[in-house]
This record gives structure tokens, sequence and C-alpha cells, in this order.
């Protein structure tokens, strides 16, 4: 399974701010860590927002921060407001009439279903211990913008 | 696991499953409470401190599996419950280490379980005791 860009970096900005523990952090230090624009950060931290992911607050000390709960909100639940997770059942097939189409998209169906449980069983609180598992802990790491007092908006 | 313990796991695991299975339950006894193993193990957790409370907070029952489907010996994890109003509370993940303990004691290395793929609290839990996709695949046919 492949996941966009703007997917991939709303999961690292989601777990960079659980991280956080309710602290604010900016766009431009998340995008420093993953080498990415903030401009573009800020389209997907806009789509997080929106969907009740991520709070922003603008002006000296501002941000963004996660304020989900990390052992209830799962990959399946951020991935889903960037990608089309829909089943392949509810999408027409080239040849849905025919059985070889059918038995195509048994087994497509198949593969969806597994991606959609991997996905939703693992939690923002999961992937922080996956994430210490592989020691990503001592790698690069946004520091909080409230330590550094910058006047700068999250958008 | 003692036999006085038996009536609340029956009981918890009827509530939690809305299955009752007396037949199960005499064989799981028979096989893992009475007859004890260094390679079967049921255990439970009680409380000790809440009055109130019930004295059963949940039990994990297992067994060192070895050579089917061509593996070698792991620590199947085949039943874990906690008393649903006292979840959230580390109990589960209690039992977990406790297991984790016998099935290192009798020398594995490997801790399995399956889960169904859209029990999601189950899943959730597992996943967060650090349980990640094995390299098998559970595969299965309706019989005509």
């Amino acid at each position: 399974m492949r996941l966009q860009i703007s997917t991939q970096l709303a999961i690292f900005a989601i777990l960079e701010l659980a991280a956080r523990d309710g602290q604010q952090v900016s766009v431009a230090d998340i995008g420093e860590k993953y080498s990415v624009s903030s401009h573009h950060l800020a389209k997907v931290m806009h789509v997080m927002g929106r969907a009740g992911l991520v709070r922003s607050a603008r002006g000296a000390g501002g941000g963004y921060q996660f304020v989900g709960n990390a052992r209830r909100t799962t990959l399946l639940d951020v991935v889903q407001r960037f990608e089309d997770m829909s089943s392949i059942d509810q999408h027409p097939g080239v040849a849905d009439a025919t059985a070889e189409g059918q038995a195509l998209r048994q087994v497509l169906s198949e593969i969806d279903d597994i991606a959609r449980a991997t996905l939703g069983s693992i939690t923002i609180a999961t992937m922080r211990k996956l994430v210490e598992r592989h020691g990503a802990g001592g790698g690069r790491r946004p520091k909080p913008v409230s330590s550094r007092q910058r006047d700068r908006s999250p958008s | 696991m003692r036999a006085a313990d038996m009536p609340e796991v029956i009981a918890l695991d009827t509530r939690v499953t809305k299955l009752a299975k007396a037949d199960y339950w005499d064989d799981i006894y028979r096989r893992f409470g009475n007859h004890r193993s260094h390679e079967r193990f049921f255990l439970v957790a009680e409380n000790h401190t809440d009055q109130a409370a019930s004295r059963l907070l949940g039990f994990i029952i297992g067994e060192v599996r070895a050579w089917e489907f061509g593996s070698t010996p792991c620590g199947w994890v085949f039943a874990l419950s906690v008393e649903p109003d006292l979840r959230l509370r580390g109990t589960g993940s209690a039992l977990i280490e406790a297991i984790s303990h016998e099935f290192r004691k009798a020398g594995i290395s490997k801790m399995r379980t399956m889960v169904a793929r859209d029990a999601q609290l189950p899943s959730l839990f597992f996943r967060s005791e650090g349980m990640m996709a094995g390299p098998y695949i559970q595969l299965e046919k309706d019989l005509d």
C-alpha cells in the first residue's frame, strides 16, 4: 500500500504533536524535521483541523496542538482524510458483469479489508511506542514554539 | 487459577461474549486448570483492594504450541477477558505481562494470538501491547 505525501505528512505531524502532549508546535519546525515546505504542511494541518484532530493558535507561541485521544485515534482516522479508503465494492469495475471481474473484485476487496483493519487497529499512542522502538526519539525533534517565542502564523 | 475461580471466569466470559458455553469451560478447566503444566497457562487477575468491586478482574489463557502450520514453538494466547467496567486500568497489560513471563520461563520467545478483523477493541489492545501482524495468513472456506 502506498500513501500520498500529504497523508504521510499528516501522520508524521500528528505523531510530533502527540509527543508534545498539548504543547504548540509550528509547521515550520515539523517541516524542518521532514524536509517539507511549511506551505505544504499548512494545507495538511488545515485538513486535520477541520477533522477536529488538531487545533491552531496564532501569534506569539502559536502553532498546532493535537486535541484527539491518542489511545483512540487510529491511523485510519488520519489516513481517510486524505485517501479513498472506501471498499472496492463501492466503485464499479470494468468487468463487473463477468465471473472474472467478480473474482478479481473478491480478491481486491480482501486486500482492502485487511488494509482498513490494520490502519484501524493502530492508534497514535501505539505508533508513538513503535517510533520509540525504532529509536526515532534520538532523531531530530521539533522544538515547542512556546520556548522560542516567535510570532508565526500557523498557516 | 483455582477451581473456585471458575464460576467467576465463566460468568465474566458469558457477560462479555453473550454466549454460555459450559462444555467448553469444562474442557478448558480439565486441560488448563485441573491439570497444571509448564506449557499451559490459565492466569487470573484478582482485586485485593476494592472490597465493593468484583474479586475477579480478568483472565488469560494460553499455551505453548509447536510445529503446527510449520511453526517453531510459540506461545498462543487464545482467551483474554477483563471485566468491562474495570478496563483501561492496566489489568489486560498485567495479564499479558504475566503470561509473557510464563512463556519466557518455558523457553519461548514468540507470542501469538488471533483477532477478528472487525473486532476493533481487542485489536487496539493487542496492538498497544506491541503485537504486529505475523508471518501467517488465516484462510478458510465455506463447506457446502
